[in-house]
């Protein structure tokens, strides 16, 4: 019988096996943007940026020049990049402890400058690296080990929306929210990467995804519970879409 | 071309596009702001990158990214910035990323204040960030050294990949001198950076990474063994000094950038009153010319350490000297200049408590 591949791991990947956890759906970011990479051709000038949190070792699954930046910088790195090497495609994959505590100056800056870069934000409401710590973006009553009895308004605010946030910033140019939950959603975010690397690629400016995400083991569930709970908690504070796009006249007149 | 006046910051940063400069990240502080505001208009006449960034954090991350994509890169600030760009420094050293870093040093600690001094030693010789590692560090005298330092600087960064700091005080970042901008340094033999992580793996056939992360121990272990070996060379190749009026000295000022220039003219007044005293000058301050002090003649008896800090270089003086001469110190903090009368009242307790 003849055997035919009709599934394969992207060449975006290299061999090594992810490091993530059983059902943690940073592995299902990674195979869409390196699917991207591969489908637009990209792959072969692109420079990505590991930042500090699970995916710190992303600099081992990108199969293209990576470099990893210290926590919350890789903004400013993409913009040292992208500035001396303007062919590259360049792309940050950071988390929402990483981009939106630590990190939030850089993030707000290079979409300020409108650097033309594309950011990749893995949104999972909790630090999961460092062992399931509050974050920004964790929902009101989410127990985490630094909220053990859920977090709570009073003392630690309310969760933060950085696309909403970006949005209101006048240099970003494409931003959108996505989630990985099903197959509708998957090819739904697989469009919104492309769309970002086309943002980049037309010299458009600044471009993020916003991925909602999951951390079963930090969160204390099981993959499927988990995916039901994203669907159920986050993306109801988090609602998914298109909250910029300058591109939309530029586009016509090009 | 015939040596032209310039203001020490510009003159830095005009030395900087001749040395090769690709790209400049920097944000406003005083007293280095007209390197920046020089290589705002400048860089880009020269068809190359100038950004000012939101803080000096971002400018070293943007500096990191520039340098792994192979770019020749700068970047300066002062005292409370240099603070600030510890952390990119340590990350830089870890990756053997190249850089040049000017660092002209005021008051402190804290806001301090925007006067000269020499108060950032420490900061600069041991370094506020993480880990095992080494900057080169030059403390240049005058401006026509600290332009030839300058343009060098960039040499030496890509030759051992790691951050090189040039070191001035406020003073010379501001004074108008003298300097020869064509006058060609000596040039390291260099390889291609065919580690640079530029986007280029199509065309390489293999994919670059810059990395600082080692999880398991022996294999980190093994990096900083191997940082070490560079480390080591430095100390071996760089170390930089000038002996002045050392031939026949009994007392040595140990004294660097603007303080040595304080101490020339110090120098010449005791001498005329017949006191034979000499100048060791550092230019390198790490790795710390020790040689010097080997080079230095038995006939000196007393080493005067002199600092516009309350003692910094003194413990590396210290170091070096390993209880053989006395030891003075004489130090002004805060951004207070000392005068050559002052040094030389120094220079001449030294005498007089030798009489007694
Ligand atoms: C300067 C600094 N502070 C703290 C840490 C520790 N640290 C490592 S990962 C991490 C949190 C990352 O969380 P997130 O960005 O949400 O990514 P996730 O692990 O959830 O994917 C922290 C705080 C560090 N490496 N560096
Ligand atoms: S700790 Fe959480 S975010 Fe990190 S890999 Fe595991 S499941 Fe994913």
């Amino acid at each position: 019988m003849k055997t035919q591949t009709i599934y394969q791991k992207s060449s975006g990947l290299t061999a090594r096996a992810l490091t993530y956890c059983p059902g943690c759906t940073h592995g299902v970011i990674h195979k869409l943007v390196a699917e991207v990479l591969v489908e637009k051709g990209l792959l072969e000038t692109a420079v990505g940026i590991a930042s500090v949190g699970c995916s710190v070792m992303s600099y081992e699954f990108f199969n293209c020049d990576m470099q990893q930046a210290a926590h919350g910088r890789a903004p400013a790195v993409a913009t040292g990049i992208k500035r001396v090497r303007p062919d590259a495609t360049v792309f940050t994959y950071q988390g929402d402890g990483d981009l939106a505590s630590i990190g939030m100056a850089e993030i707000v800056h290079a979409a300020h400058r409108s650097e033309n870069v594309t950011v990749i934000f893995v949104n999972n409401a909790i630090y999961g690296m460092t062992g399931g710590q509050m974050a920004p973006t964790t929902l009101i009553g989410q127990k985490t080990t630094t909220s053990p009895r859920g977090r709570e308004q009073a003392q630690t605010g309310l969760p933060l929306r950085m696309s909403e946030m970006l949005a209101t910033v006048p240099g970003a140019t494409y931003l959108e929210r996505v989630s990985v939950h099903d197959p509708k959603h998957i090819r739904k975010a697989k469009k919104a990467i492309e769309k970002a690397f086309d943002v980049q690629t037309k010299k458009q400016g600044f471009s993020m995804i916003e991925f909602v995400s999951t951390c079963p083991v930090n969160w204390g569930l099981t993959p499927q519970d988990s995916l039901e709970w994203a669907v159920e908690n986050l993306i109801s504070y988090y609602p998914l879409g298109v909250f910029k796009d300058a591109t939309a006249g530029e586009d016509h007149e090009n | 071309m015939a040596k032209v006046l310039m203001k020490g910051n510009e003159a830095m940063a005009l030395a900087a596009i001749k040395g090769g400069c690709d790209a400049f990240f920097g944000y406003p502080i005083t007293p280095q702001n007209e390197i920046p505001e020089y290589l705002s208009t400048h860089m880009a006449d020269h068809g190359r990158v100038f950004v000012q960034a939101e803080s000096e954090v971002a400018a070293i991350n943007m500096v990191y990214g520039a340098s792994g994509a192979g770019a020749r890169v700068l970047t300066s600030s002062s005292s409370p910035g240099i603070a600030l760009k510890q952390e990119g420094i340590s990350y830089m050293a870890g990756s053997e990323l190249p850089c040049v870093i000017i660092s002209v040093m005021r008051g402190g600690p804290g806001l301090g204040g925007i006067q000269p001094s020499q108060g950032d030693y420490n900061q600069i010789t041991r370094g506020g960030g993480n880990g095992d590692y080494h900057v080169l560090a030059f403390a240049p005298e005058t401006l026509l050294e600290t332009v030839d330092i300058v343009k060098q600087a960039f040499d030496l960064a890509d030759y051992y990949r790691n951050p090189v700091m040039i070191a001035v005080d406020g003073l010379i970042g501001q004074m108008m001198e003298p300097v020869d901008l064509d006058k060609k340094p000596p040039r390291k033999k260099l390889k291609p950076k065919d580690w640079a992580a530029e986007g280029l793996s199509g065309v390489r056939g293999h994919r670059n990474t810059i990395v600082s992360l080692h999880l398991d121990p022996y294999e980190l272990e093994k990096h900083n063994l191997r940082l070490k070996k560079k480390y080591d060379e430095m100390v071996k190749k760089e170390q930089r000094y000038e002996m002045i009026r050392m031939d026949d000295a009994e007392i040595a000022i140990v004294a660097y950038g603007s303080v040595a220039r304080i101490a020339r003219s110090a120098v010449l007044t005791l001498r005329e009153k017949g006191i034979k005293v000499g100048i060791i000058r550092p230019l390198s301050i790490w790795p710390f010319p020790e040689k010097a002090f080997v080079e230095t003649p038995d006939s000196v008896h007393t080493l005067l350490v002199a600092e516009m800090s309350l003692g910094q270089m003194l413990q590396d003086v210290k170091i070096v000297n390993n209880g053989q001469r006395t030891i003075k110190f004489y130090g002004r903090a805060g951004g207070v200049v000392p005068e050559a009368e002052e040094i030389v009242k120094e220079v001449q307790k030294i005498v007089r408590g030798r009489q007694s």
